[in-house]
């Protein structure tokens, strides 16, 4: 086992204000792996996550993703999160732009593809989605299940090194959650390095390689998911998959 | 009745004069428009920076500016920058007034637009790469335009009726023109045609409008 961690997120602590959110978590991930994030909200598992592209600024700590540190003052952040895709509960597609524009706007932006190059790319990308016939519609028009779809697209597009999914199925209609984690999972088979902040227990179960269980900004403990959800070693892990179980 | 307000030889007669004031004032609309726009986007941008020291000086500025009569602004320039050695002309006096009281204005609806934007739109496009600067050109700006579009109409109604407060520093917009045509005929027939005039122009704007705001209205139900 000497694949690289391709994230190395050491001692992060996070405050808002007096709330004190992450007391100092270490995460590592190693290429190809993907690991899913469990825990009772407020937990800081969100925050985790937008730490490792800075969407939020940790008070201390340091964050390595694929050789880059992400938290230098040197670090050309808008380089960097090109190789971090993220993927939002809300979707947070452009309302303004179709499909297409979506998926082109960084592509040709930050990437510095020409208008034609940025499309060819980005029908391949929604193509992977599933949603190759969708490139005109905006994001009105599409469903849910098939907003989260383009998200994504948007995301893998630039070729990222790591994605992160905050919630991804959280505000979408139960028939609508299998389209989305569908294509999760063949981005899994493609070998994408994923971090998943999720409820899905049933695809954590036959997906991810790790998961990990955080409570009140700690990690508590993690591992295999058979060993996590059959013989978790915590009481309060135990206490929190009994209760998501019932549901 | 008709001899007086609506007199068919003084309308031949003032016409040109009406006309070349109808001129002015679009010229007058097409300068200050763009300049209050440009005016209340920087201020605009300036805010959504979020600091101290951007935000108590720009805070003051769109304040007092608001509270200003634009008239006395105007004749504060025109009279009173004479005695600084300053002697700008009043078509440039009316510019920077409007420059500085409708971009306030125009900010303020900017700045509202803005601030309509869900924060996870910046979110998404800054996870992606895009700058600050970028996101706010291609993601936030054109949804916070289009969603305070009725407003920005509205005001921009207001400044081009307020284009007429030229008149005051002499430059020769339609109503400065159809008051010279009125003191020579001894007639208010000229002035009427102004009035006929600023109301032809500006009622298609204000159907636009009302249909503009009908449909947000729509959109929100």
């Amino acid at each position: 086992m000497s694949q690289k961690h391709i994230v190395e997120a050491r001692g992060i602590h996070k405050h808002f204000g007096p709330l004190h959110v992450l007391k100092g978590v270490d995460l590592e991930v190693k290429e190809r792996e993907l690991v899913f994030i469990i825990g009772p909200s407020g937990s800081g598992k969100s925050t985790l996550l937008r730490c490792l592209n800075r969407l939020e600024e940790p008070t201390s700590g340091s964050v390595m993703v694929d050789g880059i540190d992400m938290l230098s003052p040197k670090t050309d952040i808008n380089h960097a999160r090109q190789r971090i895709g993220m993927v939002f509960q809300s979707f947070n597609l452009y309302p303004h732009m179709t499909a297409l524009g979506n998926v082109t706007l960084a592509l040709r932006k930050v990437a510095g593809k020409s208008r034609a190059e940025a499309e060819a790319i980005a029908r391949q990308a929604l193509e992977r989605v599933g949603l190759a016939d969708r490139a005109d519609h905006t994001p009105g028009q599409l469903s849910g299940g098939q907003q989260q779809r383009v998200a994504i697209a948007r995301s893998i597009a630039l070729e990222p090194r790591v994605m992160l999914f905050d919630e991804p199925t959280s505000a979408l209609d139960p028939e609508l959650v299998g389209s989305v984690l569908e294509v999760m999972r063949s981005l899994r088979e493609s070998g994408m390095t994923m971090i998943v902040v999720s409820h899905e227990m049933g695809f954590a179960r036959n997906a991810a390689d790790r998961v990990v269980f955080m409570d009140n900004g700690l990690i508590v403990e993690q591992g295999p998911p058979a060993a996590i959800f059959e013989t978790p070693a915590h009481e309060r892990t135990r206490a929190f998959i009994g209760q998501i179980q019932r549901h | 009745m008709i001899q007086t307000f609506f007199n068919p030889e003084i309308i031949v007669a003032a016409w040109p004069i009406v006309l070349s004031g109808l001129w002015n004032t679009i010229l007058l609309s097409l300068i200050v428009v763009p300049l209050g726009l440009l005016g209340g986007l920087i201020l605009a941008l300036l805010a959504s920076i979020h600091h101290p020291l951007v935000r108590w000086p720009l805070m003051a500025w769109v304040d007092f500016f608001r509270a200003f009569p634009p008239l006395v602004l105007l004749v504060l320039l025109f009279a009173g920058l004479p005695f600084a050695g300053l002697e700008l002309g009043g078509f440039a006096c009316v510019a920077i007034a409007f420059f500085l009281n409708t971009g306030a204005y125009y900010g303020e609806i900017f700045r509202a637009g803005i601030d309509s934007v869900p924060n996870g739109q910046v979110e998404a496009a800054r996870s992606t790469g895009l700058g600050r600067l970028q996101a706010m050109r291609y993601v936030v700006l054109p949804q916070a335009v289009r969603n305070v579009l009725p407003d920005l109409l509205s005001n921009t109604l207001e400044v081009v009726k307020l284009t007429s407060l030229g008149s005051v520093v002499a430059v020769p917009e339609l109503l400065y023109e159809a008051r010279q045509a009125q003191s020579v005929t001894y007639n208010p027939t000229p002035i009427v045609m102004a009035a006929v005039i600023y109301f032809l122009i500006l009622w298609p704007v204000v159907r636009l409008l009302s249909r503009l705001e009908n449909r947000a209205l729509a959109g929100r139900r």
